[in-house]
């Protein structure tokens, strides 16, 4: 049953006070650590979304100050369209309002009660009314209300309200004083639940001013609104019985039939009359009279018949590009040597439209002995808590990562080694397991998405690995020639009193191969791959180089010419004397294309006498 | 040929290599377990045929052959200088040997050991001495040594000495030291101090007539070396005497066969005589001593030992199958059990009368 329902049967009993009390846990507020997070997590989620749905780029700020022992100031300040005077007491001291069931979509709102929670955390524990100024743009006045909320009635109550004078050209600010606890370096910290959002949100600037003054800033990566989540009917498939009588109550629609057409997503008309008569109703009854037990048996009629499934395009997802460049940036000081990223396809569970994203981030400064670090988001939100009965968890422990470089004992359970596992999930509908809102179920859809996602990611990893290993390779072998063996030859004659032999002879027969070495370099905006190829066989060698890009339209430079240049790839023809080295360069632009690492193929020559590059097997 | 010479055809060999445009490499017999063979005319385990190849294909192999050649140069220099150095010392000279750098003392302990394969000569041809000090000897003899400043002084091991014993120095050959006069009948080494230092208090030296060589765990070389002389030179039979455990049975391998480290030279320090008197695991049943559970390596060693040619006799093999069986070993010390003389009034004496001894 959605909690709006539960909420208010409950309300209806006992003042929003005693409620709040007895459900402290699923509201997010069981510990003094974690009411302060999720007070912060509330005014956060509500700044970004007002700033999204304007069409405005975040900036936001986040200042948390001690007050007295146990007892903080949190101000959250954005920069969006504001609030309406008159609306700003609903918005902010009422609990539930507006909130909507029967339309659903992709939103941080699904997680946690909202803003007016805090609010009331905030005076139940502080005794103190929340502040809150808002200017809806230039030429307007700002105003600044604190209200508390009345907990018998619900209803807010303004204590002051004035007209100021405010520099932004818009936007808000709210000021809560709460009883809490600031921590740091540990995993459920304001600290880590902004910095996840700040990966999940690459859109968004934010700055953090710690208690001691400390100033975090995270920047902005794109400039690019994330895609406006679209609304969507609810699907036969998913419906519960609370939210189908609470639509029946309230549709202006006359007829069940045209009720079922018109308030669902894939029910035509003919499939609404199917319905209606497998349930034994007449298709002409008004959905206000339908009955209880008639209720339950559309709920039956649906699972009989055969429907599309709701429409996919409603979800925003944030993108491969986007997430990489986000987790890059959160994860700078650590230098990590490989990140990758992957973003599927929207899937169905239950009539609820999903997708899954997710990144691997491997190498640095990240602690090699460790468990994984675990990032967990839904809808653009990170998750801190109840990691252990998530589905993310789960899908993760149950892959085998020893196969993609990662330890794991048993092949079973979280995997070790330096680095960080990112999933999020978007969905209209989150199938969180309690209201608490900080895990999701184990739906099978999910999980198998989850692993295919991360399957993707990890084999990237594996690749990157195995490449590694064989550049070591080829790193040594290029000590052994250039200095180790010079050496030999000129001590050895030093000691015997010879003239140093010649030994370019000896390094063909060592090396016998042609090596090509690349490096990616980054600056001014642009993206350098370089590719060296050097010839150390006794002949000259004549082949087709290809590298791979993420697309041609990208590309601002090649050099020497290239033989070809196709969507994906550029192909040079390449002839090397014995000892002779070339070199082939291109640049792309850097703000379009990540671009960490050449995937290098060669055609016309044995792969086993060339290092560095693999054997060309045609495009993928 | 002297040393210098054989030195010098490993540089000559990498050079001629460099020279007709090969890749330049030495070999020498291969220094694992597979190739330890019996030899019939020394009667101890030396290597055999098979043979490794250091070569330049390979970084390792690369460093290798630098490394030796400056090593080589480094003991030309010595000999030129009448100069010796420790081990110790020639790691701590490669800090200035560019690329040629050890990255720890093993490789060039381990690279004297190679040295010493391919010209067939001591590293003490070499002026390389270890940096241990030699064990420590109590017993009815009279040695005489050469000192530093070139006297010779003779040194009685139970009366010039005090309870420590006399100290046996890193050489041991000839124009150092040799034996004046003998009184005991016997040598008997001892792995551990505590032992020894039990033995020295209840003057078993006496008592039995013996000489007490303190083993110190591994012995060195010099303590090996030491033991084969009185053996051969003064035709005393020789007793070893360990903790029951397998770490201990291949302290009297080296003893008595030689180890697989420095199988190159076994005839020159192992002592094929010597005789393995306990603990033994049927010790540990017939004496119901004290013991401890066989942890995962002891188990590996052990059945390590089983596929060891050095243990491939009857005795052995049943030895350290019963022990597999019982999952028990047991220290020296664990005969304390029965009173501080309970090893020299009973468990000694019985022992070495199994063996064939008067006490």
């Amino acid at each position: 049953m959605p909690i709006a329902e539960e909420l208010a049967k409950k309300q209806k009993q006992i003042s929003v006070a005693e409620f709040f009390e007895k459900n402290k846990q699923i509201l997010g507020f069981d510990s003094l650590n974690r009411a302060l997070i999720t007070c912060v997590k509330e005014a956060v989620d509500n700044a970004l979304d007002a700033c999204e749905e304007a069409g405005v780029l975040p900036d936001i700020l986040v200042k948390i100050e001690e007050v007295d022992k146990d007892e903080y100031k949190i101000t959250v300040e954005d920069n969006g369209p504001g609030i309406i005077k008159s609306q700003i007491p609903h918005v902010f001291g009422r609990l539930l309002y507006g909130s909507r069931f029967h339309s659903l979509k992709q939103s941080r709102g699904q997680q946690g009660i909202g803003i007016s929670a805090a609010v009331l955390y905030s005076q139940l524990t502080t005794g103190k009314a929340a502040i809150i100024t808002s200017k809806i743009g230039e030429g307007f006045p700002a105003h600044k209300v604190e209200l508390i909320i009345d907990t018998k009635t619900n209803y807010p109550r303004i204590i002051k309200e004035e007209m100021i004078h405010w520099e932004k050209k818009s936007g808000t600010r709210i000021e809560l004083f709460v009883r809490g606890k600031y921590v740091k370096n540990r995993k459920q910290s304001v600290y880590e639940y902004l910095r996840g959002t700040a990966i999940v949100n690459p859109h968004a600037h934010m700055v953090f001013i710690e208690p001691d003054g400390n100033e975090i800033v995270f920047e902005r990566v794109t400039e690019e609104m994330p895609s406006q989540p679209r609304e969507i009917k609810p699907h036969p498939y998913g419906i519960e019985l609370g939210t189908l009588l609470k639509m029946l109550k309230e549709t202006k629609a006359k007829k069940v039939s045209s009720f079922l057409a018109t308030e669902f997503s894939s029910v035509s008309p003919s499939k609404a009359r199917d319905v209606v008569r497998r349930a034994g109703i007449d298709e002409n009854k008004r959905p206000h009279e339908v009955t209880l037990e008639e209720a339950k048996a559309i709920l039956e009629a649906f699972k009989g018949i055969k429907l599309m499934a709701p429409p996919t395009d409603c979800l925003s997802p944030i993108g491969e590009v986007l997430i990489k460049r986000g987790l890059r940036k959160e994860t700078m000081q650590l230098s990590p040597e490989f990140i990758s990223t992957d973003t599927r396809q929207p899937k169905v569970f239950a009539g609820t439209p999903f997708m899954v994203e997710t990144g691997i981030v491997y190498g640095g400064n990240l602690p090699k002995e460790e468990r994984v670090e675990i990032l967990r988001f839904a809808n653009r939100v990170p998750l801190l808590y109840q990691e252990g009965g998530c589905v993310i968890t789960e899908a993760i422990k149950n892959m085998d990562w020893r196969r993609y470089g990662l330890e794991q004992k048993g092949g079973k359970g979280i995997p070790y080694g330096p680095a960080i596992i990112l999933v999020h999930v978007a969905s209209v509908n989150i199938p969180f397991t309690s209201e608490s809102k900080e895990a999701i179920a184990s739906v099978e859809e999910i999980e198998k998405e989850i692993r295919l996602s991360l399957q993707q990611c990890a084999r990237r990893l594996k690749t990157h690995l195995s490449k590694k290993v064989k550049k070591e390779k080829a790193k040594n072998k290029f000590l052994l020639i250039s200095k180790i063996l010079p050496e030999i030859a000129r001590k050895c004659a030093e000691i015997l009193n010879k003239p140093v032999p010649p030994i370019d002879n000896v390094i063909t027969q060592i090396m016998n191969i042609v090596w090509i070495d690349d490096e990616v370099v980054k600056k001014d905006g642009a993206v350098e791959s370089r590719i060296r190829v050097m010839n150390y066989k006794d002949k000259k060698q004549k082949f087709v180089l290809y590298a791979e890009i993420p697309d041609r339209k990208f590309v601002q430079a090649i050099e020497p010419e290239p033989l070809e240049v196709r969507d994906r790839i550029i192909k040079w023809e390449v002839e090397v004397e014995p000892a002779e080295k070339k070199e082939y360069v291109f640049r792309m632009d850097g703000k379009e294309v990540d671009f960490d690492e050449n995937n290098l193929y060669v055609l016309g020559i044995d792969p086993v006498n060339v290092v560095g590059a693999e054997k060309w097997e045609g495009e993928k | 040929m002297s040393t210098l010479d054989d030195l010098r055809k490993i540089a000559e060999k990498i050079y001629s290599d460099l020279e007709k445009g090969k890749v330049p490499s030495i070999t020498l017999a291969s220094r694992t377990k597979s190739n330890i063979v019996f030899d019939d005319r020394y009667r101890v385990w030396k290597y055999g045929e098979q043979k490794t190849t250091r070569s330049a294909v390979s970084l390792p192999g690369a460093y290798m052959l630098l490394r030796t050649i400056y090593v080589m140069d480094f003991i030309r220099k010595m000999i030129e200088e009448g100069k010796t150095s420790t081990l110790r010392e020639l790691y701590y000279i490669s800090e200035g040997w560019g690329e040629a750098k050890f990255n720890a003392q093993d490789e060039s302990d381990k690279l004297a050991e190679d040295l010493e394969i391919i010209t067939g000569r001591m590293r003490e041809d070499f002026k390389l001495r270890p940096e241990e000090d030699g064990a420590r000897v109590i017993g009815d003899i009279v040695i005489e040594e050469r000192t530093r400043k070139g006297e010779k002084r003779r040194i009685h091991c139970q009366d010039d000495v005090g309870d420590a014993g006399y100290s046996i120095p890193y050489n041991v050959e000839k124009d150092k030291l040799n034996f004046v006069e003998v009184n005991a009948d016997k040598i008997i080494a001892v792995e551990t101090g505590g032992m020894f230092d039990r033995l020295v208090e209840n003057r078993f030296d006496e008592k039995s007539n013996s000489i007490l060589v303190h083993l110190k765990g591994q012995p060195a070389r010099s303590t090996r070396r030491f033991i084969k002389r009185m053996n051969e030179e003064l035709n005393l039979p020789v007793i070893v005497f360990t903790d029951g455990d397998p770490w201990s049975y291949r302290i009297y391998a080296s003893v008595a066969y030689g180890a697989i480290k420095t199988a190159h030279i076994s005839e020159y320090l192992a002592t094929p005589s010597a005789q393995f008197l306990g603990v033994t695991p049927s010790d540990i049943l017939n004496y119901d001593l004290p013991s401890d559970d066989l942890n995962k390596e002891d188990v590996a060693a052990l059945q390590s030992e089983l596929s060891d040619p050095r243990f491939n006799d009857e005795f052995w093999l049943e030895e350290i199958k019963l022990q597999l069986e019982i999952k028990k070993k047991a220290e020296q010390q664990a005969l304390a059990k029965y009173g501080l003389d309970y090893v020299t009034d009973v468990y000694l004496p019985e022992k070495m009368a199994e063996m064939g001894y008067e006490v």
